[in-house]
C-alpha cells in the first residue's frame, strides 16, 4: 500500500513536469499539441544513449535530453505551428506517432540495465523510492518556480496575448510566430526532462510505452487542474496518477479492467469540458494588472486570512 | 505478370481501399462543413460499427458457410449497424458537443478526444483487445479479367460504396432536408432565420456521417479485421482524404478518398516502403498535406475576416 | 508633410479587385477620414497598410520607408497602431491588462543591453517590470477616463467603452499614426460625442489619425481631409467641404444615403 503511494508520488512528479510543459503550450499560448509522448520518448532515448551507450553521467544526460527535445520541438514547430486549432492537433498527433515509430525502428528492443544516477556518491537505486521522490520533486519545484516566473514575465504576457487573439497580438507588435515557437520549444524540453528522470528511475526504456495515451494523460492533467494555472497542473498530476493506481490501491486489480483508467480519463475530458472548462482551480488568480510588490502581496495574503475576507481596494 | 498489369492490379486494390476511405471521409467533411470542427471520435464510430456488424452477423449465421442466407444476413447486419451508429453519433453530438457550441474553440476538440478515448477503450474492455476476422458472407474466389484478378469482396466494397454515395448525393441535392443541410453549412445564422431547425440538421448530419462510417467499418473489416483500435489509423487516413478533397466539400471527400486509396496502394510498392515505416510515411503525408494544401483540391480558401 | 503614402496599391481576391490602384496619402498631424459605401475596400486598404494582409501590387511608404509586405508586428513597432471593425479585445483579460499588452514593445527597452540580455533582465525582474507597465497602463486609462474599470474584464464593458479601450490599447504603443476602423459603429449619440472629444485629444497629442466611418456628421466634423473609395477605386479626396460638393461622391455614396 505504502509502496503504491510512493509510486504515485514519483509518477505524479514525472507527469507534473510534463504537464508544466504542456501547460506552457496549451494553457498559456493556446495551442492544442498532442505530442508530449514523443518528447517524453526523445528524452528517455537521449538519456539511455548517454548513460548506457556512452557511459556518461546522468547529470550530463539531463541537459542533453532537454536540449535535444527542445531542438526537435523547434524543427517540428517551425512548419506546424502555422496551423490552426484542429489541424495543429492532428498534425502533432501524427508527429508524436512518427517520433515513436522512428525510435522503435532505431532501437526496437529498447534499453535495459541503464547505469544508475548518483549524487555526491549516493546511488539512486529503483528500490529506494524515497530518494527518487525527493529528486523528482526537487525538479518539479525548480521548474514550477521557473515557469511561474516565465508566465508572469513579458514573455508570458505575450504568450497569453497570442492565446487570446493572434490578430490583436500582432497589432500590438507581438511577434506571434516567435512566441508560439518559444512556448513550444520550452514545453517540449520539459517533456525531455521528464523522460530523462523516468529513465533514471526505471533504468529501462521500452519503445512501446510512448503511446498516444501518454499524450492524452498529460493533456488530461492540464485540463483537470486548469489550463494556464501552474498550481492546478500539479494538483492534476496527483489526481491522474491516483486514478491510474486506483486498482492497486483498492486491491481490486482483478475486478477493475485494465481499460478502466483510460475510460475514466476520456470521461474526465468530456465532463470537465461540459461543466468546468476552466479546470478544478480555474485560471491563474494572478493577474498582470496587480500593482502590489511581492511583500505587499504576502502581507495582504496573511491579512486576508486573519480577517477572513479580502482586503478591499487592492487589485486582486 | 508485366509491370503494367501489376500496377493495374494495384489500382484495383487502391479503388477498393479508396472507396472505404471515401465513406469515412464523408463523415468528417459533413460535420466540418456545418460545425467547423473535426469530430475526433469519428474513427472510433467506424470501429463500433464494425463490431456491431460482426456481432449481428455471427448471431444470425453462426459459422454457416457462404450461401444466399449469409449474404442476406450480411446486409441485415450492415443495416442494423448503420442504425445503431446513427443513434450513437447523434447521442455523442447531443451529450458531448452540443453544449460546447459557443464555448472556447479548444473545448469541443478536447471533448472529442475524450469521447474517442472512451469508445476505443470501452470496446477493448467489452470485446478484448484481440483482433477478429470478419467471415466472408460469399465465396471469395478471385475472378480474372485479363491478367488482373478481382475478388467478389472488392466488387461488394465498391458497389456498396457507390450506392451509398449516390444515395447521399441524391439526398443532399434533391430533398428538403438535404437543402437545409447545405444552407446550414453555408451560413448558419441566416438559415436559422429562414426557419431551418439547425439543431435537427446537425443531428441528422451526425446520424448520416456515423451510418456511413459504420458501412465503411464493416467493409474495412474484411481487409483489416476487427479490433478496438482499428478506427485510429483508418480514421486518420480518411481524415487526410477529406483534407485532400477540401474539407467541408462532399464531392471532395469522395474524390480525396479514392485518390488516397490509389496513392497508398500504388505508392507503397513503388517506393519500396518497408512495413515498419508504413505508418511513419502515412503520418508524414498527413502533415505535408495539412501544411501544403490545407484547402484541398475542391475546398475554398477561407481566410479569417479582420 | 506626408507621413503615409500608398502608390498604386492593389489587392485582388480570386478575381475580385477589392482595392484597385489606390494612391492614398495622409498628412502628418491631421485627421483623415476614409469613407465609401459598404464593400468599397476601406478595411482591405487598412489591412494592406498595417500588414494584416499582403497587397497584390503597389507600395506602402511610411515616414519615407517602404513598408510593403512587412509582417504586422513589425509595422506596429515602426509606429502604426490600429483598431478593428469588430472589436478585438483580449476579452478574458482585465481592462488594464489589455492596455498593458499594448505596451508590449514599449517596455524592457534599454539601449545599453543586447536583445538577449534584455530578455533575461525582463525575465528575472518580471515583477518590477510588471508594476512599471501597470502604472503606465493606468495613465493611459485615466487619459480615456476608464480607470474605474481597470480591474473589470474587457468583455464585460459596455460596447462604447470597449471601443474606447481598444483605442487606448492602440495608443499605449505611442504610435505616430493611428488607424481607427469604424470607431463609432454601434455607439449611441452621447458615446459618439465622447468619441469625438477623444479623437480631438489624440490629435492634440500629435498623433496622426486615419479613420473609417459611416457616421457622416462625425466625419465632416472632425476630419481635416477625406478620401472616398468606391468599388476599390479612389473617387475623390479633399477637405470636408470639397467632398460635400463633389458630384461623383454624391452619386456614389451620399446621394444613395439620402434616398433611404
Amino acid at each position: 500500500m505504502l509502496n503504491f503511494f510512493q509510486l504515485i508520488l514519483i509518477y505524479a512528479g514525472i507527469y507534473a513536469l510534463m504537464a508544466i510543459g504542456q501547460n506552457c503550450i496549451t494553457g498559456y499560448t493556446g495551442m492544442l499539441s498532442l505530442c508530449h509522448a514523443g518528447f517524453f520518448c526523445i528524452g528517455s532515448y537521449a538519456t539511455a544513449i548517454i548513460c548506457k551507450t556512452f557511459g556518461l553521467s546522468f547529470w550530463l544526460s539531463l541537459p542533453v535530453a532537454a536540449v535535444a527535445t527542445g531542438l526537435v520541438g523547434l524543427i517540428i514547430g517551425i512548419p506546424t505551428l502555422r496551423l490552426k486549432g484542429d489541424y495543429l492537433c492532428i498534425a502533432t498527433l501524427g508527429l508524436g506517432e512518427i517520433i515513436r515509430n522512428v525510435a522503435t525502428n532505431f532501437n526496437p528492443v529498447g534499453y535495459n540495465s541503464i547505469p544508475r544516477a548518483s549524487l555526491f556518491g549516493y546511488q539512486f537505486a529503483s528500490r529506494n523510492k524515497l530518494a527518487f521522490i525527493f529528486l523528482i520533486w526537487a525538479f518539479v519545484l525548480i521548474f514550477y518556480i521557473l515557469f511561474q516566473q516565465l508566465a508572469h514575465s513579458r514573455l508570458g504576457r505575450a504568450m497569453i496575448a497570442v492565446r487570446e487573439d493572434e490578430v490583436a497580438a500582432q497589432s500590438n507588435g507581438i511577434n506571434v510566430t516567435k512566441y508560439k515557437i518559444s512556448s513550444f520549444v520550452l514545453g517540449a524540453a520539459m517533456g525531455g526532462i521528464a523522460g530523462c528522470l523516468q529513465t533514471a528511475y526505471t533504468l529501462t526504456v521500452q519503445p512501446g510505452s510512448f503511446t498516444f495515451m501518454v499524450s492524452v494523460m498529460v493533456l488530461c492533467t492540464v485540463v483537470l487542474g486548469g489550463m494556464g494555472n501552474g498550481k492546478a497542473v500539479i494538483l492534476g498530476a496527483f489526481i491522474i496518477q491516483f486514478i491510474s493506481y486506483l486498482p492497486q490501491l483498492t486491491g481490486l486489480t482483478n475486478v477493475i479492467p485494465a481499460q478502466a483508467k483510460q475510460i475514466i480519463y476520456g470521461l474526465l475530458l468530456v465532463v470537465m469540458m461540459l461543466w468546468r472548462p476552466q479546470g478544478i482551480l480555474g485560471r491563474d488568480k494572478y493577474r498582470y494588472g496587480d500593482p502590489r510588490t511581492r511583500m505587499e502581496k504576502l502581507s495582504d495574503f496573511f491579512r486576508r486570512d486573519k480577517k477572513g475576507s479580502r482586503a478591499k481596494g487592492g487589485a486582486v | 505478370m508485366s509491370t503494367l498489369t501489376l500496377y493495374m492490379q494495384y489500382i484495383v486494390n487502391g479503388l477498393t481501399l479508396g472507396a472505404i476511405y471515401s465513406l469515412i471521409a464523408l463523415g468528417y467533411t459533413m460535420v466540418y462543413g456545418i460545425l467547423k470542427f473535426i469530430n475526433f471520435a469519428h474513427g472510433d464510430i467506424l470501429m463500433v460499427g464494425a463490431f456491431i456488424g460482426l456481432l449481428v452477423y455471427t448471431a444470425l449465421t453462426g459459422d454457416a458457410s457462404p450461401s444466399a442466407w449469409t449474404l442476406t444476413a450480411f446486409f441485415i447486419s450492415m443495416l442494423v449497424s448503420m442504425v445503431a451508429c446513427a443513434i450513437l453519433g447523434m447521442l455523442i453530438e447531443r451529450v458531448a458537443y452540443k453544449p460546447l457550441r459557443n464555448a472556447n474553440r479548444l473545448a469541443p476538440l478536447l471533448s472529442a478526444i475524450g469521447v474517442s478515448f472512451i469508445l476505443s477503450n470501452g470496446a477493448a474492455w467489452i470485446f478484448g483487445t484481440q483482433s477478429r476476422r470478419f467471415p466472408y458472407p460469399f465465396e471469395n474466389e478471385p475472378m480474372h479479367i485479363g491478367s488482373i484478378s478481382i475478388t467478389p469482396h472488392q466488387i461488394v466494397v465498391i458497389a456498396v460504396s457507390v450506392i451509398m454515395m449516390v444515395l447521399l448525393t441524391f439526398f443532399v441535392n434533391k430533398t428538403r432536408m438535404g437543402k437545409a443541410m447545405r444552407a446550414t453549412s453555408l451560413d448558419q445564422p441566416t438559415s436559422q432565420l429562414m426557419g431551418i431547425n439547425v439543431n435537427r440538421v446537425i443531428s441528422l448530419t451526425f446520424a448520416i456521417g456515423s451510418a456511413l462510417a459504420a458501412v465503411g467499418g464493416i467493409l474495412a473489416a474484411f481487409d483489416f479485421r476487427v479490433y478496438p483500435s482499428m478506427g485510429t489509423m483508418t480514421g486518420l487516413k480518411a481524415f487526410v482524404a477529406a483534407v485532400i478533397g477540401g474539407i467541408g466539400n462532399i464531392q471532395g471527400a469522395m474524390i480525396g478518398g479514392v485518390l488516397l486509396g490509389i496513392l497508398e496502394a500504388v505508392g507503397a510498392p513503388l517506393l519500396h516502403i518497408p512495413n515498419g515505416m508504413k505508418d511513419t510515411v502515412a503520418f508524414a503525408v498527413l502533415i505535408i498535406v495539412l501544411l501544403v494544401k490545407p484547402d484541398g483540391i475542391l475546398g475554398k480558401n477561407e481566410r479569417e475576416k479582420i | 508633410m506626408r507621413i503615409l503614402e500608398t502608390e498604386h496599391l492593389t489587392r485582388e481576391f480570386g478575381g475580385v479587385i477589392a482595392v484597385n490602384d489606390v494612391d492614398f496619402h495622409v498628412e502628418k498631424g491631421l485627421v483623415t477620414g476614409l469613407i465609401g459605401p459598404n464593400g468599397a475596400g476601406k478595411t482591405t486598404l487598412f489591412n494592406q497598410i498595417t500588414g494584416m494582409d499582403r497587397p497584390t501590387s503597389g507600395k506602402v511608404i511610411f515616414d519615407g520607408k517602404d513598408i510593403t509586405g512587412l509582417p504586422a508586428w513589425k509595422i506596429s513597432r515602426l509606429g502604426i497602431a490600429r483598431t478593428f471593425q469588430n472589436i478585438r479585445l483580449y476579452k478574458e483579460l482585465t481592462v488594464v491588462e489589455n492596455v498593458m499588452m499594448g505596451l508590449h514593445f514599449k517596455v524592457g527597452k534599454d539601449p545599453f543591453h543586447h536583445r538577449f540580455a534584455q530578455a533575461v533582465k525582463s525575465y528575472v525582474f518580471a515583477s518590477r517590470e510588471n508594476r512599471e507597465v501597470y502604472h503606465k497602463a493606468m495613465e493611459w486609462l485615466s487619459f480615456f477616463e476608464l480607470e474605474e474599470h481597470a480591474q473589470d474584464f474587457a468583455g464585460s464593458l459596455p460596447y462604447g467603452k470597449q471601443r474606447e479601450l481598444e483605442i487606448a490599447r492602440a495608443l499605449a504603443a505611442e504610435p505616430k499614426l493611428l488607424f481607427l476602423d469604424e470607431p463609432a459603429a454601434g455607439m449611441n449619440p452621447s458615446e459618439t460625442a465622447h468619441l469625438m472629444h477623444v479623437v480631438d485629444k489624440i490629435r492634440n497629442l500629435g498623433v496622426t489619425v486615419v479613420l473609417i466611418e459611416h457616421d457622416m456628421k462625425l466625419v465632416m466634423n472632425i476630419c481635416d481631409n477625406i478620401t472616398v473609395l468606391n468599388f476599390g477605386i479612389k473617387i475623390a479626396e479633399g477637405t470636408p467641404n470639397e467632398i460635400k460638393k463633389d458630384k461623383g461622391v454624391i452619386e456614389a455614396y451620399l446621394g444613395r444615403e439620402e434616398e433611404e
